[in-house]
């Protein structure tokens, strides 16, 4: 079949889709929606139609990014426009599906908003809310909106368009399209994409190689997952663009193996692309050939550097080696081989369906384009966003993600993950780009997002990442191997109210030596977290280490609980749960804890009941308290 | 074992760079990678013993113990941390009566293991167990979850 009529065949089917009789309903089961409850509300929805004896057009669609709203569920009545849903529980769809679909009240109480032109009384339109309107959805735009298992929904919006304009341009000229775009690695690096692509097709040798990078990391970004669980045709066709660009044959997926969905929706992505022509030999009778195998990874952060990468492809242990030679002369097997992150291949799509102008009209002056971010930690509406490049950090953390939790003081933003930096709220106003976040100290990274509030401890954070990265150092280079042990040392005897004088000291002595020393990536940019901190928050070093004091209250060394004998009504919860039996009291008696067995979990803390607000988390002082167990000696009258 | 590792073995014979595909596959059938898998492997791929230890234990997916009946996976990435997953591990470890260090119980019923991050950070804290991701753990409700699975 030629593309022409597969592609006239998946609008009809969409059109038909679209102007059905029955009501259809959405359910956004990515992973993310599959956590919060996207399975038992699906069998729900089966249940309650088929009970009322409706009958409706389930669809499973991706994620849309609102992950604070999970689960999500869309319902669109015949000529009626569509209807979103969040945090819907089994109750909520049973309830929502007779009020809506057979009583024709669409809750507008329970509604997050509608999509499209039409509106609905009472119910905002969803993309003109805060979280939503800053955003610029362009690799994005059909995740939560189309059956990722379905690849004629992604043909009927314009899919696999933009590889058949590559085939009828010249290798030459697609190049030039991707630089044009101003398109730069989204993988973290920020190499310009166009320029990498040329560096590989101009590289001698009949066998190339390209490879998408889908071992996603860092601890805290979720972009290539929840691209790949939504909308993998997109990354596939940003594949077949750069393949036909290069001059390759041959293509690999290396895809982290803690993404079983992900890796099934790819499976039956390819199989689909094979069974319309779209993948093997003579591709649409072009004369190109091109195929690609999936490999999952086996749990290493090093994994993501693209020689260590390509080392466990080849079935070895996934150590870097230095560059050059660069993968673009010499990568797999020694051939030349291009690495692209999922989220470039993604817009490389985006590029050729619209145009490199077209794509370069976003974005800042030397950052261009969109880039999605993973929005968590402390932020009211967590989840992921795309926005154009160079948007004021205040712009994601307060219009988009809605504030801190709890109305608490935001502190600072964590980009880039493990390789990244602190950045604090003085730097709201820091527009995110490649340049600015590297001048400031950390790294645009993969775009994971975590925003600290006041209750996270610098110190702590820092110690975490460096921790995460020292574990997966791969061991072959002795700066990072020794270098972040030490760094690491120093940072849990800090944190463990060890730290001596000289310890801020030392390490800024070691952190630029392992930066400019390390092999690899992981290497260079580890000290970057503990660098930022001090750097931004040395008050909370030397409260650490002078005063022995954690500001935060999460050092555990550091704090400690103490039950307070007016407000203890003596109710024996955080008795019952101490895990250490570290507290004495009994009914109608004022509780104490004995400060040498406690162990600082925070169970009592958790488990008092908030109206007695009982126990306090201190660091640094003595609170005094009854030494053994005394009678509650008036009702609190509470 | 000989006959069953040979019926996995079999389809990369002559695959360049199989290795780390095959130990996914034998430790997905076996729940975990025994010493005489390890040498029938080396034997089949032609590769040192010690070359094919070298590589599955580089990488954090294999194990060389029998794993227990159920996985319990408790999240320890960035966005986890910061609301908390310190916490939920350790109710783990004391529901299950693990001693420091031990990860699967003494029934094997269960084992515990701590994973970089599932993709799930807008759920914080996330605990896995086999395949059914849980969201925004507390105390109270690892508790429950764990006692579902006895």
């Amino acid at each position: 079949m030629k593309f022409d009529e597969i592609r006239n065949q998946a609008i009809a089917e969409r059109e038909a889709w679209q102007h059905s009789e029955k009501p259809r309903i959405l359910v956004g089961t990515a992973t993310c929606g599959r956590a919060a409850g996207a399975t038992v509300v699906l069998e729900a929805i089966d249940r309650e139609l088929s009970r009322l004896g409706i009958e409706a057009i389930v669809t499973q669609v991706g994620c849309i990014g609102l992950c604070y709203a999970e689960p999500i569920v869309d319902i669109i009545k015949p000529n009626r426009p569509r209807v979103s849903y969040g945090n819907v529980t089994p109750e909520i769809i049973s309830q929502l599906i007779e009020d809506y679909l057979v009583n024709d009240n669409p809750r507008p109480d329970l509604a997050l908003g509608t999509i499209g032109e039409e509106g609905v009384n009472g119910i905002p339109k969803l993309f003109e809310l805060p979280m939503l309107k800053p955003q610029v959805r362009i690799s994005s735009h059909n995740c939560g909106h189309i059956d990722p298992t379905d690849i004629k929904q992604y043909i009927a919006n314009d899919g696999y368009s933009g590889f058949i304009k590559a085939l009828a341009m010249t290798p030459a000229k697609v190049i030039e399209e991707v630089k044009k775009s101003g398109l730069r690695g989204r993988g973290g690096a920020g190499f310009p994409t166009g320029q990498k692509w040329e560096f590989c097709q101009r590289s001698p040798g009949e066998d190339k190689y390209l490879i998408c990078n889908a071992d996603e990391g860092d601890p805290g970004a979720f972009m290539n997952r929840s691209q790949l669980e939504s909308d993998p045709h997109a990354v596939l066709e940003g594949m077949l663009i750069g393949a036909y660009a290069i001059g390759t044959t041959r293509g690999y997926i290396y895809c982290r193996a803690e993404y079983p969905l992900a890796i099934e929706r790819l499976k039956l992505a390819l199989e689909q692309m094979r069974e319309y022509g779209l993948l093997g030999d003579n591709i649409l009778d072009s004369g190109f050939s091109f195929d690609i195998e999936i490999k999952e990874g086996a749990g290493a952060f090093v994994c993501g550097e693209e020689t260590a990468l390509m080392a466990s492809i080849e079935g070895k242990r996934g150590m870097p080696r230095s560059r050059p030679p660069f993968p673009a002369t010499s990568g797999l097997w020694g051939k030349p081989t291009n690495i692209n992150n999922v989220g470039t291949l993604a817009d490389v799509a985006a590029i050729l369906q619209k145009g490199g102008e077209w794509y370069s009209s976003f974005g800042s002056e030397t950052s261009k384009g969109t880039k999605i971010f993973s929005l968590a930690g402390k932020v009211v509406r967590t989840g992921l966003i795309e926005v154009a490049m160079g948007i004021p950090l205040g712009n994601i953390i307060n219009d988009i993600g809605g504030g801190i939790i709890g109305g608490k003081r935001f502190k600072a933003v964590l980009t880039g993950g493990p390789s990244g930096g602190c950045l604090p709220a003085d730097m709201i106003n820091l527009p995110v780009d490649y340049e600015n976040l590297a001048n400031a100290g950390s790294i645009m990274g993969s775009g994971g997002m975590l925003i600290a509030d006041e209750d996270t401890c610098m110190v702590d954070m820092a110690r975490f990442f460096l921790s995460f990265v020292q574990n997966e150092s791969c061991g072959k280079c002795v700066p990072c191997r020794i270098g972040t042990r030490q760094m690491l040392n120093i940072m849990e005897r800090i944190t463990q109210g060890e730290g001596q004088h000289g310890d801020i000291e030392r390490l800024e002595q070691l952190a630029p030596l392992i930066k400019s020393t390390s092999l690899c990536a992981l290497g260079q940019t580890a000290p970057n977290p503990v660098l930022t901190t001090i750097r931004y928050f040395r008050d909370e070093y030397v409260a650490h280490i002078d005063e022995k004091r954690c500001p935060a209250l999460v050092c555990k060394k550091l704090i400690a609980y103490y039950i307070l004998p007016d407000k203890c009504e003596g109710c024996m919860i955080c008795k019952r749960n101490c895990p250490s039996q570290a507290i004495a009291g009994d009914r109608r008696m004022v509780h104490v804890i004995d400060q040498e067995k406690c162990t600082q979990c925070g169970t009592c803390f958790e488990m008092c009941p908030e109206r007695f607000g009982a126990v306090v988390k201190v660091s640094g002082q003595k609170i005094a308290v009854p030494s053994e167990p005394i009678p509650v000696t008036k009702s609190q009258g509470r | 074992m000989s006959e069953r590792l040979s019926e996995i073995l079999t389809p990369y014979r002559g695959q360049r760079g199989a290795l780390i595909p095959v130990l996914q596959k034998v430790q997905e059938e076996l729940g975990y990678l025994p010493e005489e898998a390890i040498t029938e492997i080396a034997i089949f791929l032609g590769l040192g013993k010690s070359e094919v230890y070298g590589v599955a234990s580089f990488y954090a997916q294999f194990r060389f113990e029998r794993q227990g009946e159920h996985v319990v996976k408790v999240c320890q990435g960035t966005a986890c941390y910061v609301q908390g997953a310190q916490r939920i591990l350790e109710t783990v470890e004391e529901e299950l009566h693990l001693a420091p260090g031990q990860t699967t119980t003494d029934d094997y019923k269960f084992s515990v293991e701590k994973v970089a991050c599932f993709g799930c950070c807008a759920l914080a804290p996330v605990m896995v167990v086999d395949n059914a991701v849980n969201a925004k753990m507390t105390i109270e409700n690892t508790k429950k979850i764990l006692a579902k699975y006895r």
